[in-house]
């Protein structure tokens, strides 16, 4: 090879860019966005922790409108139940909300449940009353639905009435429910246990009473034992 | 270059400006972004928030960018934009979960995926690293405005058909039948398709309409030369 075939790599190794410049530019620009970032999470931070504390308030007085306070508890893998406070819960808990009415009473607890539905999970949220030992609220936290069929489920009037006292009895040993929630073909509920669904949104239907009926054979066997500790706050 | 030879004059901020909001329209001329721009059109008011997103992503970056160009090299740039452009990104996922929890719910991943947004690297390295900052801004807050209005009329139409409504306002009292597949996906692509048929016959229109005043000249041209002669 001649020395004129070799000019070209000579000229790129020359204007190769040094390696600390490389680094320099880097560094420099991981910094200024490191800052940016964390500035802005810092200044965000406390309204959007107010405003999912609002979104949650919400959606429990939602389900028990009688709710004027609502405070967040746990109910721990052990089957004690405690205040909830910051950060992530263990493992194995379960977040529940005590809503308490305009004297300071337990109206009753709001709990999540969450179940495949048509086009993608559907989290709903529900409102349990400890005297009649059933579900008295229903409502939608997320879904993705198809608009007009599965989100009939906020709007249909016999499919929420399915909700006004929904049995989630436990049984003697207060080791789940006494009958499980079900969701039964439209115009075919006989039991009070079960739920109605909506004729041409069964998915949707089916998904909700098992976010429902999941939800509650976990949570209740922990908390209706202990309920009376959420009377004294 | 010699200094003879003719230069282009470079364009003014206002050109920059309105070049992305027709002329080199994002989504209906670029045809860039189609991952929110069918994804997340099923209402006018989800559009617009998406497309100030963007807005916002596209020119802080751009800005940015622009203002550190000389500082990167070109064997990390692409790199450099990245992380450049997840700030922003980053930014307005903490600036919506603040504002509004019902917005963020209602976008979703979408927000995080402008990271992802074509639009956004396309414009970082075609135009902001190549210019100066305030030229650079513009162009992104133009094009930005641009992606925003394709967005609009698209969501606007879906949720029209779809829902009777437009910016949650309802149009057509409680008779109206909505035409739902417009709020689902196929409604995205049937919209988008609409809009650009119409975007292409205006251009072809246009276009024939500049070859007929050509020919015309031409013809003139000749005839008066053959007059002359």
């Amino acid at each position: 090879m001649s020395a004129s075939d070799n000019t070209p790599q000579v000229d790129a190794a020359a204007h190769a860019t040094p390696t600390f410049t490389l680094l320099r530019a880097l560094s420099v620009v991981s910094a200024i966005c490191g800052l940016i970032i964390v500035g802005s999470y810092l200044l965000t931070l406390d309204r959007a922790k107010d405003n999912r504390r609002l979104a949650s308030e919400r959606a429990v007085i939602k389900v028990l409108p009688d709710a004027k306070s609502v405070k967040p508890w746990l109910a721990l893998a052990n089957g004690d139940v405690v205040p909830a406070g910051e950060g992530d819960p263990p493992t194995g808990a379960v977040r529940f909300y005590a809503a308490y009415d305009a004297n300071g009473h337990l109206d009753g607890v709001a709990a999540e449940g969450a179940a495949k539905g048509y086009a993608d999970t559907v989290r709903v949220m529900f409102g349990y009353r400890k005297a009649c030992q059933c579900i008295v609220g229903f409502g939608v936290v997320s879904m993705r639905e198809t608009p007009g069929i599965g989100d009939k489920i906020i709007t249909d009037k016999d499919f929420l009435a399915n909700f006004k006292a929904l049995d989630v009895k436990l049984t003697e040993d207060l080791a789940g429910l006494a009958n499980e929630v079900k969701v039964v073909k439209h115009g075919t509920k006989a039991q009070g246990w079960q739920i109605d669904a909506i004729s041409g949104s069964t998915v949707t239907s089916r998904a909700v009473g098992k976010g429902i009926n999941d939800a509650a054979q976990i949570l209740l066997p922990r908390l209706v034992p202990k309920i009376d500790r959420l009377e004294k706050q | 270059m010699s200094e003879s030879s003719p230069l282009l004059a470079p364009p003014s901020t206002w050109e920059e400006f309105t070049e992305g909001l027709w002329k080199r329209n994002p989504v209906f001329v670029m045809v860039l972004g189609m991952c929110p721009t069918l994804a997340v059109t099923v209402s006018a008011v989800n559009s617009l928030s998406m497309g100030v997103a963007t807005t916002f992503v596209l020119a802080a970056s751009c800005f940015l960018v622009s203002a550190l160009r000389k500082l990167i090299p070109k064997e990390v740039r692409i790199a450099t934009y990245i992380v450049i452009i997840a700030t922003f990104v980053t930014v307005t996922d903490y600036a919506i979960q603040a504002i509004s929890l019902d917005l963020y719910e209602a976008l979703g991943a979408y927000i995080q995926l402008i990271v992802a947004n074509c639009l956004v690297l396309g414009r970082a390295e075609a135009h902001a690293a190549r210019n100066p900052p305030l030229a650079a801004t513009m162009n992104a807050i133009g094009m930005g405005l641009g992606f925003t209005l394709s967005l609009v009329m698209i969501g606007g139409v879906r949720e029209i058909l779809g829902a009777g409504a437009f910016f949650g306002f309802s149009l057509f009292g409680p008779n109206f039948q909505p035409w739902v597949v417009m709020v689902l996906p196929p409604g995205g692509f049937f919209v988008m398709a609409g809009w650009l048929l119409l975007f292409s016959i205006v251009r072809r229109r246009a276009q024939m309409r500049a070859q007929e005043n050509e020919r015309a000249r031409a013809a003139a041209e000749t005839s008066g030369a053959c007059h002359g002669a």
